[in-house]
C-alpha cells in the first residue's frame, strides 16, 4: 500500500472539473484509490464520492493507493494534484 | 399591463409572446418488473444513449460559448458514470424488482438531496446537475426527447429555472429572451445568454402561469424590466428603444469580427476600458480584443471593508478566464481624489487631486497592496493578465513597486501557491511621467497614457468647475505634443503605449493618433465599433 498527503491549494477546493478530472486519472489504474478527508473517504473513481467530501482549500487530504499498479498509481496521482490542485 | 423587475444578464429589448417553458419533468410510475436483466440493459442503453447526447451537446456549446462555459457537460458525463449512482439504480432495480425510470428517479433524488443539504454553496447547486443528468435519462427512457422550443415564431422563454442543458439545447433562432425566477448573475445560464447575446432577467418577480402563455411580453433588459401586455404608450416606447438597438447591432454585425487594422495594414489594440466585472458583457458584445482598463477600486468602493484577497482572487479570474486569453490590464487600486472610501480612514485633504491617492496610498501602506497584488499574481494562471499601476511620476516609485512585487512573489512561491507571470506597466497621467518618459520606458512593459487626469494636470483645469469651461480645450496642443513625447520614448525603449483616457474614443482625434504610432486604444464598450470603424478608413503613413 502507498500513502501520501497533500495540501489542497486551488482556491475552490475540489468542485466539479478537478472531481472530474482526478477521476478520470484515477480510472487509468486497477489499483483502489482512496481520498480521505477528517476521517471520511471516497472513493476516487467515483465523482460524487469526491464531490460529497467538498474539500476546500488548505484542507489537507490523504490518499491511499493499493493494488497491483500501486507505484506508478500513486506516482500520477500525486503529480496529478501537485499541478491541478 | 403588468410589469415585474429582475436582473438583466444581458441588456438589449425584446418584443414578442411569452412562452411558458415546461420542464420535462417526469411523471414515473413505480412499475414492477419480472426480467430484471432486460431492466437493467435498458438503463444501460439510456446511458449510453445520454453519454451521445452530452457528448454533441459539448461539441455544441464548445463552438457556441466557448470551452469554460462547454466543460459542464463532460462533468454531467462523468456523474452519468458515476459508479455510486450505476450500483444504486442496479439495487433498486435487482431488490425492489421494479422499472428503471422508477430507480433512476429515485437515485436522483437521493444524490441531489445529499447535494442539496451540503454546507457549502458551490456543492448545494450541484444538486441541479444531478437532477439534470437524471431528467435526461428518464426522458431517453420514455422517448420524449423533451425540452424543444415548439414554437412558429420566435418567443420570450419563461422559466422557474432553466438548466444550463435545457438552454444549451434550445433552438437560437426561436428564441428572443429568457425570464427566469431563479439563478445567479454568474449561473451557467446567465453566462450562456450573455454569450448568446440577448436580453436576459434572472431572479425575477414574474408570475408564473399558464396564462402567460402567447400573451405580448416586452423585456427590457437593459433596466431589468419586463411587461406583459403592455400598453400603447410603453409599447411605442420599446419599439422606438429597439429600433436604436438594432441600429447598433447593424453596425456591430457589420463590424464584428473584422481585424482593427488601418488601410495600410497598421494593426491596432482596441481594448475596452471596465469599471464593473457587470461591463463584462457589454466587452464581449461589443467585439473588443481586449480589456485595457480594468478600474479595480469598484471592489473597494463597494464594499465596506478591505475586500480580502480571496474576493479579489474571485473577481480577477473570473475576468481572466471570461476574456478567455484575451489581454486584461487591470489597473490596481486608484482611491481618493474624486473616489473616497470610508473605511481607509483617509484624512480630509485640501488638494485631494494632488493628495494621498492611487499608488501613493499602495506605497505608503503596503499590506493593503499586496493582498491586491497577491489576489492579481494568483489570478494570472487562468487567463492574459496584466498589471497597471496608476499615478506615477518617478522611476523610485517604480522601483519600490518591484521590490514588493518580487516580495509577493517569494511569498506565493514559499507557500506553494502557484502564480502567474504578468506583464507590468504604469499610467502615464503626470507631466511629470511624460517628461520622464524615457527612463520610465526602461523599467516596464508598456505604457497607457490616463488623458482626463493628464489634461488636468496639464492644464491646471479642474474639469469639475464649470466656471472654467472657456478655458477648458480637451484637444489642447499642449496635450497632444505631450501624447507624443510619451510614444516617441515608449517607442525608443521598444515597449508599446496606449490610450484609456476619454481622448482614446475621441474619433475626430483617432487618425492623429494613430499617424503618431498610439499602438493601443482603450475605450468603453459602447465606442469601440466606432472606433473600429474609424481605425479601417485610416491610413497612417
Amino acid at each position: 500500500m502507498k500513502e501520501f498527503k497533500y495540501v489542497i491549494t486551488d482556491a475552490e477546493g475540489i468542485h466539479a472539473r478537478p472531481a472530474g478530472e482526478l477521476v478520470k486519472a484515477a480510472k487509468e489504474f486497477s489499483s483502489k484509490i482512496t481520498l480521505t478527508k477528517d476521517g471520511k473517504s471516497g472513493d476516487c473513481k467515483k465523482i460524487f464520492g469526491i464531490m460529497a467530501l467538498a474539500v476546500k482549500c488548505g484542507n489537507e487530504v490523504t490518499i491511499t493507493v493499493e493494488g497491483e499498479d500501486e507505484e506508478a498509481a500513486a506516482a500520477k496521482i500525486e503529480e496529478f494534484m501537485k499541478s491541478n490542485m | 399591463m403588468n410589469k415585474y423587475t429582475g436582473k438583466s444578464v444581458f441588456g438589449g429589448i425584446a418584443i414578442g409572446k411569452i412562452m411558458v417553458y415546461e420542464k420535462g419533468e417526469h411523471q414515473v410510475k413505480r412499475v414492477k418488473i419480472t426480467d430484471v436483466e432486460a431492466e437493467k440493459n435498458r438503463y444501460y442503453e439510456a446511458i449510453d444513449t445520454a453519454f451521445k447526447q452530452l457528448g454533441e451537446l459539448h461539441d455544441k456549446a464548445l463552438r457556441e460559448v466557448g470551452e469554460a462555459n462547454a466543460a459542464i457537460f463532460e462533468i454531467h458525463q462523468m456523474m452519468l458514470e458515476d459508479d455510486d449512482y450505476k450500483e444504486s439504480v442496479e439495487h433498486i432495480i435487482e431488490s425492489q424488482m421494479v422499472n428503471a425510470e422508477y430507480a433512476i428517479a429515485q437515485t436522483g433524488d437521493n444524490f441531489s438531496q445529499m447535494f442539496a443539504a451540503m454546507d457549502d454553496e458551490y456543492m448545494r447547486g450541484r444538486a441541479a446537475d444531478v437532477k439534470d443528468i437524471t431528467e435526461r435519462l428518464l426522458g431517453i427512457l420514455s422517448g420524449n426527447t423533451g425540452s424543444g422550443v415548439d414554437a412558429d415564431e420566435p418567443v420570450i422563454m419563461v422559466a422557474e429555472d432553466l438548466a444550463p442543458s435545457e438552454t444549451v439545447q434550445m433552438d437560437k433562432s426561436k428564441i428572443l429572451s429568457f425570464v427566469t425566477q431563479k439563478g445567479s448573475v454568474n449561473s451557467h445560464t446567465a453566462i450562456l445568454a450573455r454569450t448568446m447575446g440577448i436580453p436576459a432577467l434572472i431572479g425575477s418577480d414574474i408570475v408564473i402561469d399558464e396564462s402567460l402563455n402567447g400573451k405580448l411580453g416586452v423585456v427590457d433588459g437593459t433596466n431589468g424590466v419586463v411587461y406583459i401586455d403592455p400598453d400603447e404608450a410603453t409599447l411605442s416606447a420599446m419599439q422606438e428603444e429597439q429600433r436604436k438597438d438594432n441600429e447598433k447591432k447593424a453596425l456591430l454585425q457589420e463590424l464584428k469580427g473584422k481585424e482593427d487594422v488601418t488601410l495600410d495594414g497598421k494593426k491596432i489594440k482596441l481594448y475596452s476600458n471596465i469599471g464593473n466585472i457587470k461591463d463584462l458583457a457589454n466587452v464581449i458584445a461589443n467585439d473588443a480584443a481586449g480589456i485595457g482598463l480594468f478600474r479595480s477600486e469598484f471592489i473597494y468602493l463597494e464594499s465596506d471593508t478591505f475586500p480580502t484577497e480571496e474576493e479579489q482572487f474571485n473577481i480577477y479570474r473570473t475576468v481572466a478566464e471570461s476574456m478567455a486569453g484575451k489581454p486584461v490590464i487591470i489597473r490596481t487600486l486608484d482611491i481618493g481624489a474624486d473616489k473616497q472610501c470610508d473605511y481607509f480612514g483617509l484624512d480630509k485633504e485640501d488638494n485631494p487631486a494632488l493628495g494621498l491617492r492611487a499608488i501613493r496610498i499602495c506605497l505608503t501602506r503596503p499590506e493593503i497592496f499586496k493582498t491586491q497584488l497577491r489576489a492579481l499574481y494568483r489570478a494570472s494562471v487562468y487567463g492574459n493578465i496584466s498589471i497597471m499601476y496608476p499615478m506615477i511620476i518617478s522611476e523610485q516609485e517604480v522601483d519600490k513597486i518591484k521590490v514588493i512585487e518580487d516580495e509577493v512573489k517569494a511569498e506565493l512561491r514559499e507557500q506553494g501557491i502557484e502564480f502567474g507571470n504578468p506583464k507590468t506597466g504604469i499610467m502615464i497621467e503626470t507631466p511629470a511621467a511624460v517628461m520622464m518618459s524615457r527612463q520610465l520606458a526602461k523599467k516596464v512593459d508598456f505604457f497607457s497614457i490616463g488623458t482626463n487626469d493628464l489634461t488636468q494636470y496639464t492644464l491646471a483645469i479642474d474639469r469639475q468647475n464649470t466656471k472654467l469651461d472657456d478655458f477648458y480645450d480637451a484637444h489642447h496642443p499642449a496635450v497632444l505634443a505631450m501624447i507624443r513625447m510619451v510614444v516617441e520614448n515608449a517607442h525608443a525603449e521598444g515597449i508599446w503605449v496606449g490610450i484609456c483616457g476619454e481622448l482614446g474614443a475621441d474619433t475626430t482625434l483617432t487618425e492623429e493618433f494613430l499617424k503618431m504610432g498610439v499602438d493601443e486604444l482603450s475605450v468603453s464598450a459602447g465606442k469601440v465599433l466606432a472606433v473600429r470603424k474609424v481605425i479601417r478608413e485610416t491610413r497612417v503613413c
